[in-house]
């Protein structure tokens, strides 16, 4: 290797114009990698052409957030992956649901309702956690003992046995049958306790026993002693009746010993058997239970059971059902209590619906519904008004009990029934007095948009209804659900809307009246303009506001917000309005708070370009929200959603070719935002495009005003940029702006961007913090970046020759690099490039109306000189950094890539650079990885350099 | 293990017609081969007649327990002495079904007085070291069904002066109801209808009361008792008003049969309509009904 001391010459290439020639520039319109929807973005955020801004062809504002989601079309792999198939585990959950449930069978069995209905099992929950109470319950059973005194005995005779079992009966009859007083927990433990009882003994072949337990449990029903909970005990206690039955029926059907036509193996019956397929043992069995439950003494368990088994029918006959079905309709008429009863039409339709066959007759569902009108009055008769006054409750609260059974049954009548049925049923129930009950089941029960075209008339019922009757807020409610699904007439929309808020609006209590509000706004919304929107809103807020009663309410006032941002047509005008903020400032509870400005500014994505002072505040208020909720135990990805909310508002926010006030929006945005460095670096871009902008429209040319003008955006972001946390994008930020002030003939501003920016790299710590970025890869690039910048930047009379240059190298150098790697030595190759970059007479590339080197010094003799100078220092350290690095086989990498730099830039005429030139090139043969592609030219020039100089010493 | 001794029927619901033979088979399971001293097979069908105690005295009634009737005897030899392998034997028969001479065969019935049962007994005698072998086993015995005959609907009406109010509290009602038939097939239910179409105190429960009613003649007389068979309820609580609440009862197999009269006893049935009103007032309304066995 050799000495330290070599003298560096640049090479001055006398054509490097022709070295522009070598590379082929021509205008492209498309980027390869650029989507459709990503491309127009940077017009619209440049704002180029404002006064086309509207006009022009609007990407989706989805692609404003993410322009790489638009980048995949159509679905993304995974979602396709769950789409083709539901994932193992959800697989496997389900065929043991549906094993577990071979007692069960509910659920298949339910799966035959018609499909526009609700099934039971959703609503089974519903009710049960609607209906509970907190009062005792009492039970009366023989079956819940906690130490069960039956002993089985060994049955040695069939005497014994006979007499055992009717021992056995003779206990549970008079035995010890209790009244225990439960509470409600204690009571749904209890008969699930039961529950497992009736199968156990049905297993341990006690089918007596079983048939006990099931009409005990159906006997519960008979009485409602706590109102409030019937319905949930209905639920309760049908669940195992239907597991009785289904015993029953399972029993059956593989007790029966049926031969295949053909096959000698007796087997069970095929899922799909017709009557005369099953032998005549197992119809006498069937009948026997059928004989057996129908000699149960009351009324209400012979129903319930006989209803629970009524599937064992088909083993008998195969027209039976409907004529049971309806046998049993008009039977549940002698159940005087209106409540027991229509629970035990609800479980008789129910049964009714699984059993028969889809499009068979369902003549008794309307039937039980006629029976439930003939006996209306029942429910405002004398045995209901007393029961009410012992149990204290009030009239509405009963009525809201019959809703689960009866929407029930209605919709069972209603699946798939023609709207002259509606007309058939409101007809009926006009005659009846008291009979919102009747409308609101019918509403919730019909195809909405059958009720919708009627809601005039049934506005007009519901106005007729009686205040002590069933609560007219759930009617509007009800209705209000239908309407939101399916609109009425256009030209009833506005009379409607009327009448419904003058209803809503008599409403006094808070929570009637938000329930009603909740699912109107909806409509109106979607139907009206903002006027009214405005008033509805201002109505919540004088409504809500008295007595702050609004804090009860925060779910449905968000859920308000909620449907009135997703649906309103004209966002710019429902941030316009003046009820709008009254309504959000509602909202005291921090947290709802944020979640609801949340939801509103994702949807504010729909408004294009603002520059109404109006919107911009309000949406300026609702950023200010999101801002102030983020604090240190915010978590990241709160922080960056809101960061990304507010960048997207920001971007939004235009005002055109006035950018004297933009740049005010952003002085105003930067002083509200300070916590967050996303938002910081958004608006330090912002200010950056404009200052662009403002030079393409004076063409280069700045006059006096909008030369202060630039000047004061860069003056913006050289502000800015400090208050940003992280280093790297400060980094980046002030390299971009010193760029932007550079293009703008700012040089003192450009200046101070990259002293700040050189001053800043000394800051860097080379540990790499996170994983994700290590500084050195960062500064490797950065600093590239910057030297090519620095090619153009001239430099600054009161300074020294390339003293940004020389700044750059000394904190380059003073870096705690990680020797091991040697980027410092690339680090200085590129200096090297650059430096030689420096020294032509034209450089390669210039910025627009700004003088560079070339042209302040003309390659003036010393200029050269001076950067001779300097790449005689850069070699001596790379050389001595090579020297530090030892021999390896990234000291042959660099080594190589030396040579080249030389052989390519570097004057070879200078001996003592060709004879370091040819050291380097031995210490590369040396390692021997050479790559000779790459290395044709510089080795053929090196060569022809070696033969000269030996005809030279030849001579 | 020892011997079992088994009757099977051919007909699960050992459901006999007078004339029809009866076919089954003799099951004989031993783990070993034993000796015995024959089989036989009878076939026995008798009346049994009981006079209540509360008609005649306890001792009387004790005494005068009537002779049964009987109606059927058969008795026939299986098979001469011999030896039973070990293992499962089957022996099949088959016994033509047919009342003594001047009897007929009634319909099988049980009830408290008036018994009438049939059955068949397979006996293996065997050697006085051993015990015999005895198995009975119980069959039916019912008439071929008839034609169905049309129904004989009545209406009624209850209110507090048909019902001859004693005492006092009888609430004002009125219940109108039919009966779709007093002629009723013991295959089919029991139907109609009652209306509640006024009452003043809340009714709790309105039930059917099935009665049978036996008579049985002797020598002393005749003794008639009337007992229920079952009750069934067919409005509970309050009932709603004016509307037809149906009457439905089905009636139990084994507890009844079609109405019988002979000149030494009698079997007919009645039900009753029971309305018990909340302040545990009762009415009833008695219907005698004719039962048949009709399709």
């Amino acid at each position: 290797m050799g000495s330290n001391n070599v003298e560096w010459r640049t090479l001055i290439f006398p054509d490097n114009h022709s070295i522009c020639k070598v590379l082929p520039k021509y205008e492209v319109d498309d980027h390869p990698l650029k989507s459709t929807a990503v491309e127009r973005i940077p017009r619209r955020i440049l704002g180029s052409q404002p006064s086309t801004g509207r006009s022009t062809p609007v990407s989706t504002p989805a692609a404003l957030l993410q322009p790489l989601s638009d980048a995949l079309e159509g679905l993304d792999p995974l979602t396709q992956f769950a789409i083709q198939e539901t994932d193992p585990l959800t697989q496997m959950a389900v065929e043991v649901s549906v094993t577990d449930d071979s007692v069960n069978t509910k659920k298949s069995r339910e799966r035959k309702i018609s499909l526009d209905m609700e099934p039971w099992s959703s609503r089974k929950n519903i009710i049960l956690a609607k209906f509970t109470t907190s009062e005792k319950l009492s039970i009366v059973t023989s079956f819940l003992s906690e130490g069960e005194k039956v002993v089985v005995k060994a049955q040695s005779s069939a005497v014994d046995k006979v007499q055992h079992r009717l021992e056995q009966l003779d206990y549970f009859e008079e035995g010890s049958q209790r009244k225990l007083d439960l509470s409600q927990a204690e009571y749904v433990g209890r008969i699930e306790q039961l529950n497992k009882e009736l199968v156990s003994a049905w297993h341990s072949e006690q089918r007596v026993k079983a048939l006990k337990i099931a009409i005990q449990c159906a006997k519960v029903l008979a009485d409602s002693d706590v109102l409030r909970f019937y319905p949930s005990k209905f639920v309760l206690i049908t669940d195992i009746l239907d597991i009785f039955g289904q015993l029953v029926y399972e029993r059956l059907r593989t007790k029966a010993d049926y031969y295949k036509p053909g096959s000698k193996v007796p087997t069970a019956l095929p899922e799909g058997f017709t009557p005369d397929m099953v032998p005549e043992s197992v119809k006498e069995t069937c009948r026997n239970w059928f004989y057996k439950i129908a000699s149960i003494r009351e009324l209400v368990p012979r129903l319930y059971v006989e209803m629970a088994i009524l599937k064992s029918y088909s083993f008998l006959t195969s027209s039976e059902y409907s004529a049971a079905l309806m046998r049993l309709t008009h039977m549940i008429r002698g159940i005087g209590n209106p409540l027991v009863a229509v629970y035990a039409r609800c479980y008789l339709c129910r049964v009714g619906i699984s059993i028969t066959a889809p499009g068979a007759d369902t003549h008794y569902l309307v039937e039980n519904f006629y029976d439930f009108l003939d006996t209306y009055s029942q429910l405002f008769g004398r045995y209901v008004t007393e029961e009410l006054k012992i149990q204290k409750m009030p009239f509405s609260t009963y009525l809201t009990l019959y809703t689960p059974a009866l929407d029930f049954i209605l919709q069972a009548v209603a699946s798939g029934a023609p709207e002259s049925l509606l007309a058939e049923l409101l007809e009926r129930c006009r005659t009846h007095e008291n009979n919102s009950l009747l409308l609101n089941t019918i509403m919730a029960a019909f195809k909405p948009s059958y009720i919708s075209s009627r809601t005039l008339q049934f506005l007009d019922l519901i106005s007729q209804c009686t205040k002590q009757d069933f609560p007219s807020h759930l009617l509007l409610r009800t209705l209000g659900l239908c309407v939101c699904v399916c609109p009425p007439p256009a030209e009833q929309r506005r009379q409607i809307v009327n009448i419904v808020w003058h209803s809503i609006g008599n409403l006094s209590n808070p929570e009637d009246y938000i329930s009603c509000v909740e699912v109107w706004v909806q409509f109106v919304v979607q139907y009206f303009t903002s006027r009214e929107v405005n008033v509805i809103i201002g109505d919540i807020v004088t409504h809500l506001a008295p007595d702050r009663a609004y804090e009860q309410y925060y779910t449905q006032l968000k859920t308000i917000v909620d449907k009135i941002v997703s649906n309103i047509q004209d966002f710019e005008a429902l941030l316009a309005m003046d009820n709008f903020l009254p309504l959000l400032d509602l909202f005291q509870q921090e947290t709802v708070k944020v979640e609801v400005c949340k939801s509103i500014l994702t949807a504010c994505n729909a408004v294009q370009h603002t520059s109404d002072p109006v919107i911009t505040n309000a949406l300026m208020f609702l950023c200010n929200v999101l801002h102030d909720s983020v604090n240190a135990l915010t978590v990241e990805d709160e922080r960056r959603q809101i960061s990304e909310l507010l960048c997207s508002v920001i971007r939004r926010v235009d005002y055109g070719r006035d950018f004297e006030q933009q740049l005010s929006f952003y002085v105003e945005a930067r002083g509200s935002f300070s916590n967050l460095d996303t938002v910081l670096a958004q608006l330090v871009h912002c200010v950056n495009t404009l200052a662009v902008n403002t030079r393409q429209i004076v063409r280069g040319h700045h006059t006096r005003k909008t030369g202060s003008f630039v000047r004061a955006c860069a003056a913006y972001c050289f502000i800015t940029i400090p208050s940003i946390e992280s280093v790297f994008t400060r980094l980046e930020l002030y390299l971009l702006s010193g760029q932007v002030a550079l293009f703008n003939n700012c040089l003192g501003q450009a200046d101070a961007c990259f002293k700040a920016a050189i001053g800043l790299i000394s800051e860097l710590t080379m540990q790499p913090e996170d994983k994700q970025k290590n500084p050195e890869n960062f500064l490797i690039s950065y600093t590239r970046n910057f030297l090519s910048t620095l090619l153009v930047v001239p430099d600054s009379p009161d300074r020294g020759v390339l003293n940004l240059v020389r700044m750059l190298l000394n904190t380059l150098k003073s870096l705690d690099w990680d020797p091991k790697n040697g980027s410092l030595a690339y680090l200085y190759l590129d200096v090297l490039n650059m430096l030689s970059a420096m020294a032509q007479e034209n450089y390669l590339y210039h910025v627009d109306k700004v003088e560079s080197n070339d042209t302040l010094y003309g390659s003036d003799p010393k200029f050269i000189h001076e950067i001779d100078k300097m790449s005689t220092l850069v070699l001596a350290e790379l050389l001595s950094q090579l020297k530090q690095l030892g021999p390896c086989r990234k000291q042959a990498l660099i080594a190589l890539e030396l040579m080249v730099k030389i052989a390519t830039l570097a004057d070879l005429n200078i001996s003592t650079i060709f004879t370091l030139a040819l050291n380097l090139w031995q210490l590369c043969l040396k390692h021997g990885n050479t790559d000779t592609k790459y290395l044709v030219s510089p080795v053929k020039q090196l060569t022809t350099l070696i033969f000269i100089q030996n005809k030279l010493l030849l001579l | 293990m020892s011997i079992t001794l088994d009757i099977h029927l051919r007909k699960p619901d050992k459901v006999y017609h007078e004339g029809e033979n009866i076919t089954g088979t003799i099951v004989i399971n031993t783990p070993t081969d034993f000796k015995h001293d024959g089989i036989s097979l009878s076939m026995e069908g008798a009346v049994n007649l009981q006079i209540s105690s509360k008609n005649v005295g306890i001792i009387e009634a004790f005494y005068n327990a009537v002779k049964p009737i009987q109606l059927l005897n058969v008795h026939c030899e299986v098979s001469a002495p011999g030896r039973i392998p070990a293992g499962k034997t089957e022996i099949p028969f088959d016994l033509p079904l047919q009342a003594r001479p001047n009897k007929t065969l009634y319909e099988t019935y049980h009830g408290v007085f008036i018994n009438i049962s049939y059955g068949l007994r397979c006996d293996i005698k065997r050697s006085f070291l051993s015990k015999d072998l005895q198995k009975a086993q119980q069959f039916f015995v019912q008439y071929v069904p008839r034609p169905l005959e049309p129904f004989r609907s009545i209406n009624f009406t209850m209110n507090p002066t048909s019902i001859m109010a004693k005492g006092t509290g009888v609430p004002d009602f009125l219940i109108r109801g039919q009966l779709d038939s007093t002629y009723c097939s013991v295959f089919r239910p029991f139907t109609g209808h009652v209306i509640l179409e006024k009452c003043q105190t809340p009714i709790r429960s309105v039930e059917l009361q099935l009665v049978r009613v036996e008579t049985c003649g002797c020598a002393e007389g005749y003794a008639k008792d009337a007992t229920e068979i079952q009750n069934i309820q067919i409005g509970e609580g309050d009932i709603p008003h004016n509307i037809a609440i149906p009457i439905y009862m089905v009636f139990p197999r084994l507890f009844t049969c079609p109405t019988l009269i002979t000149p030494s006893f009698k079997i007919e049935f009645e039900v009753n309509l029971v309305v018990i009103f909340e302040n545990d007032y009762l009415v009833t309304e008695n219907f005698p009904i004719m039962l048949t066995r009709e399709l």
